[in-house]
């Protein structure tokens, strides 16, 4: 909610496309429909009604509500717009239309701290394990998604400048050596440990509970204030680096705040909720067709669009295989891929990809 | 709360209140012991594990136990969950607890013990005391018989268990595997040593070890480990176990499923393993 009307409090300020509008309706529909659909049949209406006239409204009906459909929406729609303005982000800062978080380590990061923590929990001291309860996967895959990125960035620097094809390749190279730890990681793992990270690298949005929300809406929602600051210069760096830097923009400045963006959104996203693919590279692909490669637009309806798509993808991920939920990663690469595919083939010769 | 459990109780006109009537139950073992203290009946709810008895497979499906939908679960109106000591993700249990349901968790270990347990939990939960004693007797004869005919075994058979064989790739069942349990019951010996739970092993350790029988699971499809695969398997198929056709296939759920069917399965095992005791 709090989203929705951030949402509309920048369609005011800014000159509305009408693209934009189309984009706040489309997430308002997808809220709207998240809340009121679901396995256990409790529908918003009926409920609003019951809140109106008064009528008591039962523990079941409330905890469904409330307490599963509600804070599930809240974190759809701070995983899917940190997603897709992290992806956003990264394809400016690489001029590269197939960059995504993970080619700064945040995606393998996240994981080798993850399936760490499923695997190696049972060593840790008890009064640590206790201390962080539920939270210990998430805070390692945090951990690892930072841990990750500033070592690349350290890698990457020298003397003070950043070099985006150093960046590159060694997060190819750390991605790997990531995997690898993982796998060992993996190997280790019994039979229900197994089933854990496997689940856990699919993604899922359940489980949000007010804590991790509260935390989690900490660092992506200043994040997401602040990365349409970026617009400008991101927009010059097209033009080359030496360009920007002549038109007067501190490009180290902006590498460095890029980065560091991307790391809060992505890292707290993957942490909330797993391994989800697709949504940083569709979502500002499907917006530079539409609406044009405009920063300035771009990241603000990259959070729009990319909270709306994400909040549908779990709907349908809680819905096709009721009263069972099938993993969103899942969703969102089925969805997600043919459509890049579809975009690849229509886009053929534009921008060397 | 009260009026929740009043409304679920008219809805499915239930016995008595202190019966709980819409049950839910996760994790192959303890369906099967709900079914066998004869409360089938009262199940709207499985999980995907829970594949005993057939009748039970009509019921819905409410996903894989350790990745449980809250809503889900919810939408089926249970006032009782029995699960395994694994059901997650924490988040959902938590959910399922403050919106009033009953959720018991059960002891989750693949031994005899650990079956007596779960028959007495959940006799208790779903207020059969006197059928989880009598089951748990019953249990209790059956496994004393299976012991018997274990201990009069004089040189144990060395068993490997194939779980799967993907690729030419042996995963075996390793030390404190619920598959070296069964296997121990039955008076064997497991032969994959030196490895934890459920793991690949090299062709040579498996040439080392050379098992008298190998034991698989029959099932159909891509996971299937047929006869056909063993005798073709560079070192599967130079086993003793191989060359004297001491294969051994049986229902996976039955054999590592530790649950009432476990004497059974047992006895079963031990007669394929020294089918000359038998004769």
């Amino acid at each position: 909610m709090a989203m929705t009307s951030l949402a509309l409090l920048v369609a005011i300020r800014s000159p509305c496309a009408p693209l934009r509008l189309g984009l706040i309706a489309l997430l308002v529909i997808a809220a709207a429909l998240s809340l009121g659909t679901g396995a256990a049949g409790v529908s918003l209406p009926q409920v609003l009604g019951q809140c109106l006239t008064g009528a008591e409204i039962s523990t079941r009906d409330r905890v469904v509500l409330l307490d599963i459909r509600l804070p599930r929406l809240v974190m759809g729609l701070m995983v899917g717009a940190a997603l897709a303005v992290a992806g956003a982000v990264m394809q400016g800062l690489f001029r590269n239309p197939l960059a995504d978080p993970g080619i700064i380590g945040v995606g393998a990061g996240a994981g080798l701290g993850a399936v760490a923590m499923i695997v190696l929990s049972g060593f840790l001291p008890a009064a640590i394990a206790a201390f962080f309860g539920t939270w210990l996967v998430p805070v390692a895959a945090f951990g690892g998604a930072w841990t990750a990125t500033l070592l690349l960035y350290r890698v990457a620097s020298r003397s003070g400048q950043v070099s985006i094809a150093t960046l590159l390749l060694a997060g190819i190279a750390l991605a790997a050596l990531a995997g690898a730890l993982t796998g060992i990681l993996t190997y280790l793992a019994d039979d229900t440990q197994l089933r854990d990270l496997t689940f856990w690298g699919m993604g899922s949005l359940a489980g949000a509970s007010d804590m991790k929300l509260l935390v989690g809406g900490l660092l992506i929602g200043p994040a997401l204030i602040l990365t349409p600051r970026l617009a400008r210069g991101l927009n010059a760096l097209a033009l080359g680096e030496a360009t920007a830097a002549h038109m007067g923009h501190d490009i180290e400045r902006l590498k460095h705040r890029a980065v560091i963006g991307v790391a809060a959104l992505a890292g707290a996203a993957v942490a909330m909720a797993g391994g989800i693919g697709f949504v940083g590279i569709v979502v500002p692909h499907l917006l530079r067709i539409a609406g044009g490669p405009d920063h300035k637009t771009l990241l603000v309806d990259a959070a729009l669009l990319g909270a709306a798509l994400l909040v549908l993808a779990d709907l349908i991920a809680r819905l096709v295989v009721a009263p069972a939920e099938l993993p969103i990663g899942i969703v969102t690469a089925i969805l997600g891929a043919p459509v890049f595919l579809w975009i690849l083939i229509r886009r053929q010769g534009l921008g060397g990809v | 709360m009260k009026r929740l459990a009043l409304i679920a109780a008219l809805l499915t006109a239930g016995p008595a209140l202190a019966e709980p009537a819409r049950v839910i139950s996760l994790g192959g073992a303890v369906t099967e012991i709900v079914a066998a203290l004869g409360a089938e009946d009262r199940l709207v709810a499985r999980d995907t594990t829970s594949e005993y008895p057939e009748a039970i497979t009509k019921l819905p499906d409410v996903g894989y136990v350790r990745a449980l939908s809250a809503e889900g679960v919810l939408a089926l109106a249970p006032d009782l969950i029995l699960a395994e000591a694994t059901a997650g993700p924490p988040e959902a249990v938590e959910t399922l607890k403050a919106a009033g349901v009953d959720f018991v968790a059960l002891p989750g270990d693949p031994s005899v013990q650990g079956v007596r347990e779960k028959i007495a939990v959940v006799g208790a939960a779903l207020d059969r005391k006197e059928e989880a004693q009598a089951l748990t007797a019953s249990f209790d004869a059956e496994m004393d018989a299976v012991r018997k005919s274990a201990g009069a075994v004089a040189t144990p058979k060395r068993v490997l268990f194939v779980l799967s064989l993907q690729n030419g790739r042996v995963m075996a069942g390793g030390e404190g595997s619920s598959a070296e349990a069964i296997i121990e019951l039955a008076g064997g010996v497991n032969a994959a040593t030196g490895l934890a739970g459920y793991k690949p092993v090299t062709d040579e350790a498996i040439l080392a070890a050379d098992p008298d029988v190998i034991l698989t699971m029959d099932r159909e499809g891509e996971m299937a480990v047929t006869e056909r695969d063993i005798l073709a398997h560079p070192a599967l198929g130079q086993t003793r176990a191989a060359r004297g056709g001491a294969l051994v296939a049986m229902d996976g759920m039955l054999l590592l499923g530790f649950g009432p069917r476990t004497p059974q399965a047992a006895q079963a095992l031990h007669a394929a393993l020294y089918p000359e005791a038998e004769g």
